[in-house]
């Protein structure tokens, strides 16, 4: 299959860190939002978490992808280099 | 009434787009009916893995086990534990070879090579039936849910549209978003979609229970919290009557751990079919293994939210009194009446038809558990987090359809359309039934709801109900594969009248027997009342059992009174006329039994000490 799911997983991940992460940091201090979760900013603490799962999914997926191309790059370049070119 | 803000539905529709996306982006992948609907056998370990697991927790199961947590305590993670590990590791040591290498692109279709083509079509018959089933429940669950949330109304008040509209809507969205990332993408869509929906279950879920627990005091305070018996996995257990879930240790350790867990675990298409369309038999053996992992600490999501869901206070109307300057000012929280006349944070039962408390039979309200996680997710969650939980919430519900209608198109094209409507089918041809079987499925599915609606009001929960259609049809089938498998003596026509003596025994068990404090209909005792078991659980437990061991005596004596086929004919069917897959050069901790025997030393210690 064409798509690495490592790329949807990271990106939803990291979009939804992002949206918690600068909401909480928009409503910090506000104690009537943040009652319900004992006083926590829950937004702020959670959001970074998702954030660094989602960019450890993408950088895994692109390391991968590098690997990938040079195994399938490689064979060309010493034909090539034999070749003179 | 839950206010959803922006943010919240940023993130909701977030989840869509992607799920949408996805199914999307794998469209010109779809040449052939393998690559549709067997996802071209071309998935790495961890994905199938993380499908495997999630194939079990569609939103009956999330929103039903919360409700079992919130019922019956701790020992409901006995479904999690006892009833999972064991038949996961069983699945991916002993079957998985068998599915894979026998080259079978379904169950049924593996019992057509073992057995012959009347059990295929039986089973893929009653497969057909309780996918489409299990389905509709899926899609009546979280239509409810959105109802009882009020996620909608919104929406609904803004357009002048009628409230009661908000159910069929739920549904009908949710139905056609999974259709559009099944027909585009297929199998491989859904076991995407559903690796996606076990990891937002875990991202929207721990925060509420670690929230919980905090609010708690820890694991320490929630115990003290809890009535004495809802805080042991395993106390009472000898006796029927002396556990919250009524069930003896017989009935837990033959019924659950056997018969239901191998039936779900190993036997159940809609679970295996992510393990078989694993990339090599290799990782289609590490598939359940890997799942397994997971799967150890699952009752922390699921199980875990329905103890905090009963440990907070029962809301009441109260009124402050408070004086500023000359004045006094009195502020009155009103409560509503099911939440006041439910405890903690799960309310009554409210009847949909009169708007009254639905009474037990001793004049108690019933309690709505079903409600529990989602109440949890409103109590601890704050907006944005919110919008997370209810994203993995319409996620379990999301994959739980796509399992069904993915296995449903499978089972249709591949054993009841190519060899029995239009033999020898082109490639091709099969990829557009299995598309038109896919939404034919899902408009069953959606017709179940509604019907599933019309009869909830007289059933304890969602899963109640899924739990015994299961001990009626998929019981029986562990018992055929199990003797298919590991005993080169059974034929065809013993397999046959075993399932046929199974599902008989099944539905003779209910109509005879009645769980406590029901009434004669759905619950069983339509022929007559000999036996009363103390819960609807207990009762489910053993018609499972009395379905499989009615198959597995039948099987056996039909078997010895007709011809077995010859051994050379069963290589690759049968475990003892199967060659060992090859281990390699591999050290003996990096082996498939090693990982099984790490996961079993867990599970026994988890059991331990939540004893």
């Amino acid at each position: 299959m064409n798509l690495d799911l490592r790329i949807p997983i990271g990106s939803i991940f990291t979009l939804i860190g992002m949206i918690l992460a600068a909401f909480g940091a928009a409503t910090n201090g506000k104690e009537v939002l943040y009652a319900g979760s004992l006083g926590m900013n829950a937004n702020l603490d959670w959001g970074p978490v998702l954030l660094a799962f989602g960019l450890a999914m993408l950088f895994l997926a692109r390391r991968s992808h590098k690997q990938l191309e040079k195994t399938t790059a490689k064979p060309v370049k010493k034909r090539d280099a034999r070749r003179g070119r | 009434m839950p206010i959803l803000t922006a943010v919240d539905w940023l993130i909701l529709l977030l989840y869509l787009a992607f799920a949408l996306g996805i199914g999307y982006s794998l469209r010109a992948s779809m040449k052939t009916g393998r690559d549709f609907l067997l996802a071209g056998r071309a998935l790495p370990a961890w994905i199938c893995a993380l499908a495997f697991i999630a194939a079990g927790l569609g939103a009956p199961e999330v929103i039903g086990m919360g409700a079992w947590g919130a019922r019956y305590g701790l020992e409901a993670a006995q479904f999690c534990g006892i009833g999972a590990i064991p038949a996961m590791l069983f699945a991916g040591i002993f079957m998985m070879p068998l599915y894979y290498g026998s080259g079978a692109r379904s169950l049924p279709e593996f019992l057509g090579l073992r057995f012959d083509g009347k059990t295929r079509a039986l089973n893929a018959c009653a497969l057909a039936l309780m996918t489409i089933f299990s389905s509709g429940i899926s899609l009546y669950a979280m239509g409810r849910v959105i109802q009882a949330l009020r996620i909608f109304d919104r929406l609904f008040l803004a357009f002048g549209w009628d409230l009661r509209g908000v159910f069929s809507f739920s549904i009908l969205l949710s139905a056609a978003v999974v259709l559009a990332y099944i027909l585009c993408g297929g199998l491989t869509g859904a076991i995407y979609n559903q690796a996606m929906q076990f990891l937002l279950l875990v991202a929207g879920f721990l925060p509420m229970v670690l929230l919980g627990l905090r609010n708690m005091g820890g694991w320490s305070g929630l115990k003290a919290a809890l009535p004495e018996a809802h805080r042991h996995l395993w106390k009472g257990v000898a006796q029927a009557g002396s556990n919250p879930m009524g069930i003896e240790i017989a009935g837990l350790g033959l019924g659950l751990g056997v018969v239901l867990g191998c039936s779900f675990w190993c036997t159940d298409f809609r679970v295996i079919q992510t393990a078989m369309a694993a990339k090599d038999l290799g990782s289609a053996r590490r598939v359940p293994l890997l799942a397994a992992i997971p799967g150890l600490f699952l009752p922390f999501l699921v199980i875990l939210p329905g103890l905090l869901a009963i440990s907070l206070p029962t809301p009441r109307t109260t009124t402050v009194t408070r004086m500023e300057g000359e004045a006094i000012i009195r502020i009155t929280t009103v409560a509503r009446p099911e939440a006041e006349a439910g405890l903690g944070v799960v309310p009554a039962k409210v009847d949909q038809g009169t708007g009254k408390l639905v009474l037990d039979s001793s004049g108690q309200p019933m309690l709505d558990y079903d409600m529990a996680t989602p109440n949890l997710l409103l109590h601890y969650l704050p907006t944005g987090l919110l919008g997370l939980g209810l994203a993995a919430l319409v996620a379990c519900l999301m994959s739980g359809l796509a399992a069904s209608a993915t296995a449903f198109n499978t089972v249709f094209t591949y054993d009841l359309y190519q060899p029995y409507l239009r033999k020898g089918a082109s490639d091709l041809h099969c990829l557009a039934v299995g598309r038109w079987a896919a939404a034919g499925g899902v408009l069953l599915s959606i017709g179940v709801a509604y019907a599933v609606a019309g009869f909830n009001s007289g059933f304890s929960g969602i899963l109640d109900a899924l739990l015994l259609a299961f001990s009626i049809v998929n019981a029986p089938l562990a018992a055929t594969f199990l003797l298919g498998m590991f005993w080169k003596r059974a034929t065809g026509h013993g397999a046959f009248s075993g399932l046929i003596a199974g599902i008989g025994a099944a539905l003779a068990h209910h109509g005879l027997t009645l769980p406590a404090d029901t009434q004669i209909g759905f619950h069983g005792g339509w022929m007559t009342v000999l036996h009363r078991y103390p819960s609807q659980m207990e009762q489910s437990f053993w018609t499972a059992i009395f379905a499989f061991s009615a198959n597995l005596a039948v099987t056996v004596l039909v078997s010895y009174c007709t011809r077995a086929r010859s051994e050379p004919e069963l290589a690759g069917l049968v475990y003892s006329l199967t060659p060992r897959p090859e281990r390699g050069d591999r050290v003996w901790w990096k082996r498939p039994e090693a990982l099984a025997a790490a996961i079993l030393l867990g599970a026994a210690a988890l059991n331990i000490f939540f004893a």
